[in-house]
């Protein structure tokens, strides 16, 4: 037998059916059911099957600690969510729903044939079975268990759905709007307070919802709140973390109950600051563990009552309690109330209040005290109960329909935990309730052990005279975790509930053992003669029920997942096809491919043309500082290695940045404005964090200091004008400014105008060749980009990306921080001792310097390699050794940093760092690779015009 | 999230608008010359990691940019001050 619809009763509006699909078949349910409770009414009893043996199994519950009936709801392409609660579905026309974890049906399953077998998949067989071959566990073993043992599919489409954020604050949020909750939002109203009433079921009330005799006080209070300012009650919202400073994320779910097509987002992320926060989130009902506890059939008393008088559905024709706790008594008193038969009322205890057994006398119904069930009868749908006396004594059999289960209640704990605030045990609840706060935060009604439901015994596993070894009673619904399990795990040693947990499983599914818990510990606490407070309770941690990723993760994704930070040319390279690549948040030009052309003949284009002609390339991501201050030129001799102090305005120096470790941090050229201004570059990667450093020094160590600092790499357009051909290009654009070499040397600074335009010229150059950097405004950096373009164009300027920069640097051994360094390379291993300013007495890193490792000889320094085969580039990153032909693992004395096809040189070049590579100079060395090994000879970094000529033109 | 007491806003904002930044009341030395080896290997390196209350320097990165002071306890998470760059350890 099974459930079905009641003729009266509920809160279901019994006038607007809704017709839905389960397993492909069809059902109807009215408005206000839940999948559970529709398809209860439907006689369904079969909602899935369990974790590891597979067995047929019901539901549970009748809210969200339900474990059992867990499905999966296809809301089309991309939209199919697994692991919902059948309790938590609300029903709409057309609702597809799914069952999980069977193959091929779910009345027939091949797996239940683990159930058979149940006694060799004890606690721990994962570990204990297929520890071996260690290289079977990724490929054989873990794809198989997976298949069988698991939950529901995750959609492979991307999710097409979208999602909000947004922050709230209030003085008091309450979580749960059940009776506790619902007065503490109407006692806090009083004051005028900002006031947020989070409940995550589509109505709220809570409790009260399954007791029709508190609707008349529940309809007067909805109506009091309604008149209550400022207050924002958010139902379907699922509050699942507790943080710091009363920090709570809550969930909104705003169209999954509805039919689809629905508009807007799907869900909304609250990110909730409260002043105080009253957690009301009711207690759970424990089931009892004994055999066959997990037939379908069997449920929560508290779930059969919820169901008949929230839902109109009794769960059976006929029923037996099964109770520890006075609360079931009532529970079966209320469904005789509808109706229903009560076949037995059993109760571990000898000894109950005289009036519960007077009113089942009443009512006509069977009491056996000091009994228990010993075994469930029926394999997929209870078909009666066998039972005993404590003792063993008297035992006996009862026709049912239905077994409810009453064993006490368990506090709904988790956000007080989450916010680390203590829990006590108490013997006469059997459970934890909440004790000290570490926040303003308090708990309130069942929540906090508060309720009228009577009292209980404190029960592990009920007694039978059954062999204990041989039966299957359940702590753990979702995760098959049986009493005998948990006796395996404290017989073979272990000993604190965090192991126990770990290795039984217990407690670990995705409801983190809502229901099981506190059976568990129990348990255990029996098995060790021990009591519970010494075994420990495990910590809950957010989330309190499995969120979507995509409402955490909310607009951050796809474009919107990070900044994307462009030029004021980015748009020129585009429109002219540029290929870009990233570079930290910045998308660069890399290369501007000609019709028909390839990367490597791009470049090997760009590379000659600033070889031979001129080339222009856009350097607007260099990260650009302006240090402003009468103690600018001592601040900046502090923190860099060179000397600025005698630095002449309208002079450039090539600065080079270390941290207090003596290790290169940052590089760049820097110019002096004038004696109290200087315009600073850095890496492009870098200059957020060479700021940063410098704020710290300045705001820190050195006060005194009368500078400023300010970010302006946003401030200036960068475009790099670079080969023999530059000043031609530049002279008929710039005014107030003499080009000429005497006049306007290497390394110095101008200020004047291009195009109208004021401009900062550095003549400056990574390439080698003659160069200039125009700096101007960045509104005007498209339009002069395009005026030097169109200039250029009678000495056939090229416009140039990263990729040809990057060459053009290498031939000329100029290392790229970050790149030809790792954050282990001093000035000395990069041959950039020069910038050293000697007869500075200080400067950060500088003691580092002497320090007896990093002047110790065989450090790895910076040199040039040249494959043997002038065609072959070798791999950014491969290791470099000395012998090819030692044993693996063989001994690397370095790696190649940097490799590149040089058009110039007509061959192949990189850059490595080598132990003790000046002196190896000459000497051959290998990389193997996976299918050979390159020789290379080891050289000077510098491959291009190592004495500068083409500079000083 | 934490919030944190900027001394130099005077405000509790977000953990997220600060980064935190080592150790506090670390002083460079005046002439890093004049220490040994160990000594100056022991101002790069060694810090302390105590279970409890710390100081440590955090900076209002997304705020006022101020480098300022604080006492957070390691277990709690929680902190017991904050105070400006250059005024006495709390």
């Amino acid at each position: 037998m099974s459930g079905f619809r009641l003729p009266t009763g509920g809160r279901i509006d019994r006038t607007r059916p809704v017709a839905f699909r389960f397993d492909g078949k069809e059902y109807s349910g009215f408005a206000g059911d839940t999948l559970a409770s529709a398809l209860l009414a439907n006689g369904v009893m079969l909602f899935g099957r369990s974790f590891k043996y597979h067995r047929a199994r019901g539901i549970l519950a009748a809210g969200t600690e339900e474990p059992n009936a867990l499905v999966s709801v296809n809301r089309g392409p991309g939209r199919a969510t697994p692991n919902l609660r059948a309790t938590g579905v609300e029903i709409y026309e057309g609702l597809e729903a799914a069952s999980q974890n069977r193959w091929p049906s779910l009345g027939f399953d091949v797996g239940a044939i683990n159930d058979r077998f149940g006694m060799f998949i004890p606690a721990g067989f994962y570990n204990k079975t297929f520890m071996w071959p260690r290289s079977f566990w990724e490929r054989v073993y873990e794809p198989a268990i997976r298949r069988m043992a698991g939950l529901g599919n995750a959609p492979t489409d991307p999710d097409p759905d979208h999602y909000a954020a947004t922050y709230a604050h209030c003085d008091v949020l309450i979580v749960g709007a059940g009776p506790s909750g619902i007065d503490a939002a109407l006692a806090a109203s009083t004051s005028g307070r900002r006031i947020i009433l989070i409940d995550e079921h589509d109505e709220i009330g809570g409790g009260a919802l399954g007791e029709p005799e508190l609707w008349p006080w529940l309809d007067r209070s909805l109506a009091d709140l309604e008149r209550v300012p400022n207050l924002t009650i958010l139902t379907r919202t699922t509050a699942f973390g507790h943080y710091h400073d009363n920090f709570v994320g809550a969930v909104e779910r705003l169209t999954d109950h509805r039919a689809p097509p629905v508009d807007g987002p799907r869900e909304k992320l609250w990110r909730i600051r409260a002043e105080a926060v009253i957690l009301a989130q009711g207690a759970i009902e424990r089931p009892l563990v004994f055999a066959g506890n997990d037939t379908p059939g069997v449920m929560l008393a508290s779930a059969a009552r919820v169901y008949a008088s929230r839902y109109g559905v009794a769960i059976g024709k006929s029923v037996v309690l099964m109770a520890s706790h006075d609360s079931g008594w009532h529970d079966v008193f209320a469904l005789a109330r509808t109706g229903a038969e009560v076949a037995a009322i059993l109760d571990v205890r000898a000894i109950v209040d005289p009036a519960l057994t007077a009113r089942a006398q009443a009512l006509g119904i069977e009491v056996k005290l000091a009994h228990s069930i010993i075994d469930v009868t029926g394999r997929r749908a209870v078909s009666g109960i066998e039972f005993a006396a404590n003792d063993g004594s008297r035992r006996g059999c009862i026709p049912c329909d239905a077994v409810l289960m009453a064993g006490g209640w368990t506090p709904s704990v988790h956000l007080w935990s989450h916010g680390k605030g203590t829990l006590k045990w108490r013997d006469d609840l059997g459970a934890y309730v909440p004790d000290a706060a570490r926040e303003s935060v308090r708990c309130v009604g069942a929540g906090a052990g508060n309720w009228d439901f009577g009292s209980g015994a404190v029960v592990g596993a009920l007694p039978t005279p059954k062999d204990t070894a041989r039966i299957k009673a359940f702590v753990d619904f979702q995760n098959d975790v049986t009493a005998k399990d948990i006796k395996l795990a404290v017989r073979e040693g272990f000993r604190s509930i965090e192991h126990i947990k770990r290795y039984t499983t217990n407690g670990m599914a995705t409801d983190q053992g809502k229901t099981s818990n506190i059976n568990g510990l129990q348990i255990a606490s029996d098995a060790l003669s021990r009591p519970v407070v010494d075994i420990g309770l495990t910590s809950f941690r957010p989330p309190y029920t499995p969120q979507t990723f995509g409402a955490l993760a909310g607009h951050a994704k796809g474009a919107l997942f990070q900044p994307l930070r462009k030029t004021p040319i980015d748009r020129w390279a585009e429109a002219n096809g540029a290929v870009f690549e990233m570079v930290a948040q910045w998308r660069r030009a890399r290369y501007f491919p000609k019709k028909g052309e390839d990367m490597p003949t791009a470049v090997a284009r760009e590379c000659l043309s600033v070889r031979n002609a001129v080339g222009m390339f856009d350097a607007s991501t260099l990260g650009k500082i302006e240090v402003v201050g009468a103690d600018a030129a001592e601040f900046l001799n502090r923190m860099y290695t060179n000397p600025w102090k005698a630095l002449e305005p309208g002079r450039c120096r090539y600065g080079l940045l270390l941290k207090e470790d003596g290790f290169i941090t940052d590089d760049g050229v820097s110019a002096r404005l004038a004696p109290d201004r200087f315009h600073l570059t850095t890496t492009t990667g870098g200059a957020a964090r060479v700021l940063n450093m410098m704020e710290d020094y300045l705001q820190t160590e050195w006060p005194d200091l009368d500078v400023w600092l300010t970010s302006t790499t946003e401030e200036w357009a960068v475009i790099a004008v670079q080969g023999p051909l530059a000043r031609d290009v530049l002279a008929p654009l710039v005014d107030g400014i003499d080009l000429s070499a005497a006049a306007f040397p290497h390394m110095s600074v101008r200020e004047g105008t291009i195009c109208g335009v004021p401009m900062r010229l550095f003549r400056v150059s990574f390439t080698g060749e003659l160069g200039f950097e125009i700096n101007v405004p960045a509104a005007f950096g498209a339009a002069v980009w395009e005026a030097v373009h169109s200039s250029g164009q009678a000495f056939g300027i090229t416009p140039y990306g990263t990729e040809a920069m990057h060459v053009l640097r290498a031939e000329k051994g100029f290392i790229i921080v970050g790149q030809d360094t790792d954050g282990t390379v001093t000035p000395t291993d990069a041959s950039l001792d020069w910038a050293i300013g000697k007869k500075k007495p200080d400067f950060v890193g500088k003691r580092s310097l002497s320090r007896p490792d990093i002047v110790a000889s065989g450090r790895k320094q910076l040199v040039g390699l040249l494959t043997d085969d002038p065609n072959i580039v070798l791999d950014e990153g491969a290791q470099i050794v000395a012998d090819p032909l030692q044993s693996i693992p063989m001994t690397m004395i370095g790696h190649v940093t940097s490799a590149y096809r040089s058009a110039t040189l007509g061959r192949s070049i990189a850059l490595a760092l080598v132990k003790g590579g000046r002196g190896r100079i000459g000497e051959t060395l290998h990389v193997p690779m996976a299918d050979r090994v390159l020789r290379v000879t080891v050289a000077d970094p510098v491959f291009f015009d190592r004495d500068g000529a083409r500079l000083h033109v | 999230m934490i919030l944190i007491h900027c001394p130099y806003c005077d405000e509790r904002r977000p953990e997220i608008e600060f980064a935190n930044a080592g150790q506090a009341h670390v002083v460079r030395p005046a002439d890093p010359a004049a220490l040994s080896d160990d000594e100056w290997a022991a101002f790069l390196f060694i810090r302390a990691n105590p279970r409890g209350r710390h100081h440590e320097r955090w900076r209002h990165i997304h705020g006022c940019g101020r480098f300022f002071n604080a006492v957070r306890d390691t277990v709690t998470d929680t902190f017991e001050a904050t105070y400006k760059a250059g005024e006495p350890r709390a």
